[in-house]
């Protein structure tokens, strides 16, 4: 059971699994362990930023190519479930309408960037995927009758999904199950599903081709443009991925706009967490993404605190202001690429 | 013992590939030397390794007295090696005379020596101002071997300058080498013509699967039929 | 010889990218209600070409010789414009007077400790980050990228997060006015900077040693070496020159915007990007071209039509790589 769930990618480390199980318990019973909008809002964002930053695994880490499209395709997802809803109303149907047209228009618009512009170097495809990711970003800022534009788009979501919605009378374990605890579930249920699925691809017969490829350009070019081929799927696999994430963060704010999706910070923030999560392994995505999310969250009070204590000496509050982690993740980044490329999965296994 | 260039239990790994498995050769002082072999033998990793731009794994490469297995590409080069590569590497956006200009590492080209070399390799005062990418074939050929020995150097390293070049080319570059055979310029050649290299070498060596196989004397190959057979006849049957 | 004949017949350089430019200034002429919005919409068009070419030409040029693109020359060129405005503000008083001299006494240090600045930067860039990765294009990407992050950030730390207001020197304001035209003083300066580093880097990689390097090490690096020539000198050498000139153009963007943040540089980096690619990367001719055409393109559709602006640069990009995929002037790689 557990191997066919996992395809028979262990985390093949004690404290790794560890760490999996804890992430695993916590985010199964969030809205339990940690009650509060703000921890459940940290929870969901940590179950759909794993399957984003698994979406750009495949890509990064197993097939060896770098994207900076990511987003406008998590973009797209989210843009789907809230043009669908503001324009059709709150129905199951306009949401399953919104997800299929995001999820079509993604499959191809990547088919078209993979179609254009993997054959050549990968140097060449980051250049094509920021220019495009950039134009795509502005296009939604600026038809703001069809995306609200800057400020996005606040909607209504079917009535089980909202906070409103009570299912029971009582109280369940003292937390009451609302329809945003619904929604939690469905982000969570959704994350979990998909990164499973994903897990699968990168260990199918298609996975292996693809390590082949990534591992072995000299040999890959040999087979010439069948690599093409199979880093076209991968790369429109990534992206329907990133899309559902979408979908699911859609649902769980029920807003959509160009800061929580689009924007070129979110795309960094994939890439430092895959890096330092560990690329290619899949588990990397788990781990990078919810201490990043987290930190994100609370670690920013931390330094806060530091950096108001700090007032007076010269530099460094700034250094240690809570606005600059990014310093400091970026430091920790380039030292990830150079000195452990397998990131902290890499760690933990090297460790057992 | 006069080796100009001596090999000993050189390996070159490219990869996760094992190409040269202790390749041992000598090439004497002058003269010219023919490295033979078929495809995938070995002799252009051969050639790349004495360069410095595979870096041998394992082995001793002496040149002029001196093991050079671990300096740089340009460090082997000024040691006076010149290097015509199978891809004949002209810079295709320079003019002949530019691509010259660069290879005359020392100062402005010796007007007399440019002469020298006009009269075996006329193509290039033809096409002195022209962009070398606009040449044929067998003149961008000329133009590599030129760039090579526009200044004395001791050791000519060229992968197989026949490749891809009609038979009446052949001929003339057959002349070329003879004329340059005449300067005290050592010669290592890598070929898969046999007549071509019979026609020029004075000793040689098989190479097959990363070694060395057979090595001796041009002539006495080239009288023995049977050890041609035995070692060439394969490669002779698979490339012509 | 046919094949002869035909090399005998020199080829000139290949015209048909440069005449883009006269054709789409020419088929803009009708679209524009007026010439002297026409006038000055082209001299726009020209400046902030010449601009985006000062930046992008050493980043094709470094992508041309060593294979890597350095994703953080954006920050190079805030930098710059940071570096120039904690010059030019302690100076204010000899940039707000209405003397020519006392303002260029003011400007020519700020853009030469900018320029100092950037080239140091990008010599240490390529030293400690770079040069551990050499030939691994994910690792060179990513690596550089982290560097990206790492400048960004240290770029608020030493000078805070805030919009920097930068005037122009009190000379370079205002226009030159030929009846109806009127013609922005800056732009023209712009124009003129721009032309001087396009021709020293002309005369340089055609008139001098190092510039027949430069040209012989973007074709094939390798048969450089093997010549006996060190390449690496030279490419750390362009690249720190690739640095400063990033440093230059972001002193002459940030004068012409007005203002310095710390987003400007990533910014300029998609046109920069879209310029490379365009020209056809590693080629500095291509660059220059694909500067100027993206800078005329970006203010005729600016003003025709705002809304699609940025967008009608990746249209001119995806329209350039359907008719010449590998840009407009493809250099010949081994």
């Amino acid at each position: 059971m557990i191997r066919q769930l996992l395809s028979g990618d262990y985390p093949r480390s004690r404290a790794l699994t560890v760490v999996l199980l804890l992430i695993l318990a916590g985010l199964a019973l969030a809205p339990f362990v940690f009650p509060g909008t703000r921890s459940l809002d940290v929870a969901a964002k940590v179950c759909v930023f794993i399957l984003l930053v698994a979406s750009y695994d495949l890509l990064l880490g197993y097939t060896g190519i770098v994207s900076f499209a990511h987003t406008m395709f998590f973009g797209i997802g989210a843009y789907g479930i809230a043009i669908a809803a503001s324009r059709l109303g709150p129905t199951w149907g306009s949401l399953a309408l919104g997800s299929l047209a995001a999820l079509v228009c993604s499959a191809l618009l990547s088919l078209l960037i993979g179609i254009l512009s993997l054959r050549v170097k990968t140097i060449f495809f980051a250049m094509i995927t920021l220019a495009v990711a950039t134009f795509f970003a502005i296009l939604a800022s600026q038809l703001s009758g069809f995306t609200g534009g800057e400020d996005g788009l606040t909607y209504k979501l079917p009535e089980l999904l909202l906070p409103g919605t009570k299912l029971f009378e009582t109280p369940l374990f003292g937390v009451e199950i609302n329809g945003k605890i619904v929604s939690y579930y469905v982000v969570f249920f959704g994350a979990a599903m998909l990164f499973l699925a994903l897990l699968r691809v990168v260990n199918s017969p298609f996975g292996r081709v693809l390590q082949a490829i990534r591992e072995n350009d000299f040999r890959a070019e040999a087979i010439g443009y069948r690599s093409v081929i199979y880093r076209s799927v991968a790369n429109c696999v990534a992206a329907l991925a990133a899309s559902a994430a979408g979908i699911l963060y859609a649902l769980w704010l029920r807003y959509a706009g160009p800061d929580t999706t689009l924007s070129f910070d979110i795309m960094v923030d994939i890439l430092l967490i895959v890096v330092i999560g560990g690329m290619g392994t899949m588990y990397g995505a788990v781990v990078g993404a919810t201490l990043f999310v987290i930190a994100q969250n609370y670690l920013q009070d931390l330094m806060k605190l530091a950096s108001d204590a700090a007032v007076g000496i010269p530099l460094l509050p700034n250094l240690v202001h809570p606005d600059r982690w990014l310093l400091w993740l970026g430091i920790l980044f380039i030292l990830s690429v150079y000195r452990f490329p397998a990131g902290i999965v890499g760690k933990l296994r090297a460790g057992k | 013992m006069s080796n100009l260039l001596a090999l000993a239990g050189v390996n070159t790994h490219i990869g996760h590939y094992h190409i040269l498995q202790g390749v041992d050769f000598v090439v004497p002082h002058g003269g010219l030397t023919v490295l033979l072999g078929r495809n995938g033998a070995g002799k252009t990793t051969c050639l790349r390794t004495i360069m410095g731009l595979w870096k041998a794994s394992a082995g001793r490469i002496d040149f002029d007295g001196a093991d050079i297995s671990s300096r740089s590409t340009p460090a082997v080069a000024q040691l006076g090696i010149g290097y015509v590569p199978e891809s004949m590497g002209i810079f295709a956006g320079l003019t002949v005379r530019e691509n010259l200009t660069l290879a005359a590492r020392e100062g402005p080209i010796d007007t007399r020596r440019l002469d020298w070399m006009f009269g075996f390799l006329p193509a290039l005062k033809k096409f002195w101002h022209l962009p070398a990418g606009h040449l044929s074939g067998g003149q961008k050929q000329m133009l590599a071997i030129a760039r090579a020995i526009i200044e004395p150097r001791k050791l000519l390293l060229v992968d197989e300058p026949t490749k891809g070049l009609a038979p009446s080319i052949i001929a003339h570059m057959v002349e070329a080498f003879r004329e340059l055979k005449r300067t005290d310029t050592t010669i290592l050649l890598v070929e898969q013509n046999f007549d071509f290299a019979r026609a020029l070498g004075d000793t040689v060596a098989v190479m097959d699967s990363g070694r060395i196989v057979h090595s001796g004397s041009m002539r006495e190959l080239a009288d023995d039929e049977a050890q041609q057979q035995k070692l060439l006849g394969l490669s002779l049957d698979a490339h012509q | 010889m046919s094949q002869t004949k035909d090399a005998l017949r020199v080829p000139g350089p290949d015209k048909i990218p440069l005449a883009l430019i006269p054709v789409i200034a020419l088929a803009a002429l009708p679209l524009i209600p007026s010439l002297p919005t026409w006038v000055t919409l082209t001299v726009a068009g020209l400046a902030m070409g010449m601009m985006i070419f000062i930046m992008a030409s050493g980043l094709t040029l470094v992508f041309g010789l060593m294979d890597v693109m350095n994703f953080a020359h954006g920050a190079f060129i805030t930098i710059g414009a940071f570096v120039a405005t904690s010059v030019l503000l302690p100076l204010a008083g000899w940039t707000q007077t209405d003397s020519l001299w006392m303002n260029l006494a003011a400007l020519l240090p700020a853009i030469l400790a900018a320029m100092a600045v950037t080239g140091a930067l990008g010599l240490a860039f390529e030293r400690v980050i770079i040069k551990p990765v050499y030939g691994q294009h994910l690792k060179q990407i990513l690596i550089t990228m982290g560097g990206l992050i790492v400048a960004e950030q240290s770029i608020h730390v030493i000078w805070g997060p805030d919009i920097i207001a930068l005037s122009k020197p009190a000379t370079l304001r205002g226009s030159f006015i030929f009846g109806d035209i009127a013609i922005e003083k800056y732009r023209v300066l712009a124009v003129i900077v721009g032309l001087a580093v396009f021709a020293a880097m002309f005369l340089v990689l055609n008139r001098t040693r190092v510039g027949l390097l430069i040209r012989a090490g973007v074709e094939d690096s390798e048969m450089v070496e093997s010549l006996g020539y060190r390449i690496r000198r030279v490419f750390i050498g362009v690249f720190t020159a690739g640095s400063a000139l990033a440093g230059l153009g972001g002193v002459m963007w940030a004068l012409y915007q007005e203002t310095v943040n710390s987003a400007m540089g990533m910014q300029v980096m998609i046109l920069i990007f879209i310029v490379i690619i365009i020209g056809g990367l590693g080629s500095v001719g291509g660059c220059f071209i694909g500067a100027l055409l993206v800078g005329l393109v970006a203010n005729y559709v600016g003003f025709l039509a705002p809304k699609i602006a940025l967008g009608s640069n990746i249209l001119l990009m995806v329209l350039i790589l359907l008719w010449r995929p590998q840009g407009l002037y493809p250099v010949a790689k081994r």
